[in-house]
């Protein structure tokens, strides 16, 4: 157990590793010389030279990625083009935390729900109930983000209203109240998205339980239906559906940019837009690095908790 | 219940094509008019989609929109899945050090959330119609290798791809006369999937401000203009969205179709 973690560790190490490099790569060796769209066409030559040194663009492409690499690790991630220059830790470890809110909430919406429409989509399998899920997750899961969204926000304008929900989220106070009141649609938002992906995987799975002999012989020696499903079918079934819940918490870090934006979410992913415009290469760096992080970090824990909860699976 | 949803999506698809294609010829005024003392007027027989807070007819806008909606994802896709599948099929039947190291490269690209990697890369080359179109390619020429390489590896081992290598044939006839045809319904299933993808994302970046730039009219940017006047104007909103929605529920469906016509069941 304990080699496999090391292991593990040493392969999310090389992951960050690979991803710094390409996208370190990918936004330094691509044509556009940074100053002069930061600073504008007019700007002098001095002030190009002095914007390239004060941020170390003057150095060789490798000398920058070992300067930045090292930065990075100590917990310097660079420092704003733009505004004030702020550091862009701060910022980014800040709006990451905005953004961990409305992922949880999301999860707390939704992976209920899904699970839940999965399952009754399996036990019912080939009827309409089951094509309606289907259907509604293939035409739901197909549409951007922001059309959803706006759908949402402005489709159902009454009832919202009635709810007093804001069009637009901020953070969310310390209450209970607050959370729901801000986060509600934002979160429902990506709910559509990750239903019919989860509903989908969890069909599959009861689906594939239910035609076990074990489940025959459950429902052969008289057992309540209800008995075979609950103690029998879902503890087996459910097991894929903990790594996708896992995995899309890592996905959600990083996919609520375009939820963010429609509702003006202050998080990690409305920043990311913001500093794309502004070509703030070092606060793009940041978060894409976060991302990746997270990503990796809830792929191994999906396979943790899986090998936790099945006990047939032993780490090696 | 495949059939006539596949046909749905067939119809909706083709009549977006057609749009793309004869749109600006069938649109009433150009996508940059701005018709004096028409501002923010209702749909009506004469702006069937009613005008934007400008005046500019968003019927027209919406039938202009069609080619950039359509042209961009489907060059896009087009690239992705040529040097996708050129790549799959070579990585797939020679393996070794070539498949080990092109794989390894393919994997650290996915192991960055699309969405993200596309923002980043558009913020290093700037957002023109070439720039995302570079970026789509570079996001899913992996996507579509991995899945045609897996696709490859299956049929490797066949009895007449065996015989085609002894008969001494060159790489090239074994690569695309042999074992292209056999992944064919891997790369049809996908290609559909990677179009259908391509213009979530090429909408997504336009409401994002990050697609094409004005004054051409853009489905996703239209979308976020209509939000910021949806008070006096909804329908300059709808329009463009329903647009966008409709379109990519018809290649969804079309994508699935191809599917369940293909058996195939490879990606999901």
């Amino acid at each position: 157990m304990v080699r496999y973690l090391a292991r593990r560790a040493l392969l999310l190490a090389v992951t960050l590793l690979i991803a710094s490099v390409i996208i370190f790569a990918l936004t330094r060796l691509l044509p556009g010389d940074v100053a002069r769209l930061i600073l504008g066409r007019e700007a002098s030559e001095m002030a190009l030279a002095n914007f390239r040194q004060e941020f170390g663009l003057d150095q060789p492409a490798p000398q920058q990625y070992v300067n930045w690499l090292v930065g990075f690790l100590a917990g310097d991630w660079g420092r704003s083009f733009t505004g004030t220059k702020a550091p862009v830790q701060p910022l980014v470890v800040g709006r990451l935390g905005n953004s961990m809110r409305l992922a949880l909430m999301t999860l707390v919406i939704s992976v209920p729900l899904s699970v839940g429409l999965g399952i009754i989509a399996a036990l019912r399998e080939n009827t309409w109930v089951d094509a309606a899920v289907s259907l509604l997750s293939l035409a739901v899961v197909g549409l951007p983000e922001f059309v959803t969204g706006l759908v949402l926000i402005n489709g159902l304008a009454l009832g919202v209203r009635a709810l007093g929900l804001p069009a637009t989220s901020t953070v969310p106070d310390g209450t209970l109240a607050d959370w729901v009141r801000q986060l509600i649609l934002p979160a429902l938002t990506a709910t559509l998205v990750l239903v019919g992906y989860i509903s989908r995987l969890t069909r599959a799975g009861v689906l594939e339980e239910l035609r076990k002999p074990y489940v025959r012989t459950a429902v052969l020696k008289g057992l309540p239906t209800r008995t075979v499903i609950f103690k029998h079918v879902l503890r087996n079934a459910l097991l894929p559906t903990i790594t996708v819940t896992a995995l899309s918490f890592g996905w959600l870090i990083g996919g609520l940019v375009v939820i963010e934006n429609v509702y003006n979410y202050p998080g990690m992913g409305a920043l990311l837009v913001e500093a794309v415009k502004q070509r703030n290469l070092f606060v793009i760096q940041a978060i894409v690095m976060v991302t990746v992080f997270f990503f990796a970090l809830a792929n191994l824990a999906a396979d943790l908790l899986y090998a936790l909860l099945n006990p047939r699976i032993r780490l090696e | 219940m495949a059939r006539p949803l596949t046909l749905l999506g067939l119809v909706i698809v083709s009549v977006f094509l057609l749009m793309a294609v004869f749109g600006p010829l069938i649109a009433p005024y150009p996508f940059d008019a701005i018709i004096r003392g028409a501002a923010r007027l209702p749909p009506s027989p004469e702006h069937l989609f009613g005008t934007d807070r400008l005046g500019r007819d968003v019927f027209s806008r919406v039938l202009w929109g069609a080619r950039e909606i359509i042209a961009i994802p489907g060059i896009a896709t087009a690239l992705a899945v040529g040097f996708g599948t050129i790549i799959g099929l070579a990585t797939g039947y020679l393996g070794g050090w070539l498949d080990e190291i092109v794989s390894r490269l393919m994997d650290s690209l996915l192991a960055i959330p699309a969405l993200l990697l596309a923002l980043a890369l558009l913020g290093a080359i700037g957002s023109s119609p070439v720039g995302i179109i570079i970026v789509i390619v570079l996001l899913y020429v992996p996507i579509v290798a991995r899945v045609i390489r897996s696709a490859t590896l299956n049929l490797r081992s066949s009895g007449y791809i065996e015989a085609a290598r002894l008969r001494g044939e060159p790489l090239m006839y074994i690569l695309f006369r042999e074992i292209l045809p056999g992944v064919l319904p891997a790369l049809a299933v996908e290609s559909a999937l990677r179009f259908s993808y391509a213009i979530f994302l090429t909408s997504s970046l336009g409401f994002l401000g990050l697609g094409v730039q004005p004054p051409t009219p853009d489905w996703g940017r239209m979308v976020s203009e209509g939000r910021e006047s949806y008070a006096t104007t909804p329908w300059a909103l709808w329009f463009p969205a329903g647009a966008i929605a409709l379109l990519v529920i018809g290649v969804n469906l079309l994508a699935d179709g191809l599917r369940r016509i293909l058996r195939y069941e490879g990606a999901a």
